[in-house]
């Protein structure tokens, strides 16, 4: 058996590695270097080093903008941030949520559509928000929602 | 062996883990129940949303054990009392299998609301680096023979490993990541129907998680009682035969 003094000193010891390390994660700055998808904006900004590369794009599903066509499976939509948005062509069915205005997240590659970017995804998810909400008046019940999304 | 001999006598549990054991068994329906009357089907995905009542809780539950881990493991290095250890490796196997609804609640939720099971998102990375270091402890003392070495170890990784839990916590606040931020901040106000029925859930959750964990501590108090008497029985006999 350690002796006290030797106990005491290696807890504290410990302690300083645990507040330290709490303490980095707090205040260091590798919160910035952990970004799970780039904005429009921050793809363009790269210029020509953002195209043909795998990247994940997140934003909002531009109002208007979705073109779903149910028979060949085929979904564009344009994703927006605040300063940028950029054309997404998408194949398969999204998740039911999606829809427009909605947050998504794209993954695939950045490509030259003719003189336009356009975002080739591979795989497509929707971000939904942290706050629920009962269904205004006139929207379909949850049951309904079900429903339809059978009959598609 | 072959002739019956006397055991020990056995701990009798503490008192409070029968009646935690009904009220787990009470509070978990009737918290369910009240999840579903009292808020309404999301807009935008419907009752799927209900699965934040069982998915929030058992991570909530899973952080908790694991600051559980954490404390036991500071007062047991301190303390050198064994009976510290017992309720970290308790707790952490309860916490570990919180963890795992976790995920696997979360992957159920994601794939009809984010449309995949599964993402290396920061939220979702850093809980899966948390139920492996407590997979890792849990191996480590089953790796470790002498008792005494067993609990500075897994103290060690238990004090180390819960360095994660915040980053767990805080990812979606940090990072930007899939994972919606939390609907009910530990440090903030709550208001809705929504969250009320989480706050419910989680203590029914927590009540459940005390009682798991309180008879796993129990069973391993036994467990080392009976080691203890097994070695005397060895001793006795070894002596016998000189």
């Amino acid at each position: 058996m350690t002796g006290k003094r030797t106990r005491t000193l290696g807890l504290i010891a410990g302690m300083v590695v645990v507040l330290g390390g709490f303490g980095y994660l707090l205040y260091g700055n590798i919160g910035e270097n952990i970004v799970f998808f780039l904005t429009p904006s921050e793809l363009l900004a790269k210029g020509g080093e953002a195209y043909d590369q795998p990247v994940r794009l997140g934003g909002q599903v531009k109002a208007g903008s979705v073109q779903w066509d149910a028979q060949a499976l085929d979904l564009r939509f344009v994703i927006k941030d605040a300063d940028g948005e950029i054309a997404v062509h998408s194949k398969g069915a999204p998740p039911q949520m999606f829809q427009t205005e909605m947050g998504v997240i794209v993954e695939g590659k950045l490509t030259h559509a003719g003189s336009q970017p356009l975002f080739e995804s591979t795989n497509l998810m929707v971000r939904h928000s942290n706050e629920y909400q009962p269904p205004k008046d006139g929207h379909p019940k949850p049951e309904q929602m079900y429903k339809s999304l059978i009959k598609d | 062996m072959n002739k019956a001999v006397q055991g020990p006598e056995v701990i009798a549990p503490p008192r409070w883990l029968t009646p935690v054991g009904w009220a787990a068994l009470l509070a978990f329906p009737a918290a369910q129940i009240t999840g579903f009357l009292i808020s309404a089907p999301d807009r935008a995905m419907g009752n799927l949303q209900k699965i934040m009542y069982v998915h929030v809780p058992s991570a909530w539950v899973a952080m908790v054990g694991f600051f559980v881990v954490f404390v036991a493991s500071v007062r047991y290095l301190w303390s050198r009392d064994l009976k510290h250890d017992r309720l970290a490796a308790a707790t952490a196997e309860v916490s570990v299998l919180f963890t795992g609804l976790t995920l696997a609640l979360g992957s159920i939720w994601g794939r009809p609301t984010w449309g995949i099971w599964w993402t290396w998102d920061p939220r979702l990375t850093s809980t899966a680096i948390m139920l492996l270091i407590y997979v890792a402890y849990l191996a480590l003392r089953s790796f470790t023979e002498d008792e005494e070495r067993r609990a500075r170890w897994s103290a060690a990784v238990g004090i180390l490993g819960f360095l994660n839990v915040p980053i767990v916590y805080f990812s979606v606040k940090w990072w930007r990541t899939l994972h919606q931020v939390q609907t009910v901040d530990v440090t903030g106000a709550i208001g809705s129907a929504y969250a009320i029925s989480l706050l419910i859930n989680s203590i029914a959750f927590m009540i459940l998680f005390a009682w798991l964990v309180g008879l796993r501590t129990q069973l391993a108090g036994l467990e080392r009682q009976r080691e203890a008497w097994l070695e005397e029985q060895a001793l006795s006999r070894s002596d016998a035969h000189v």
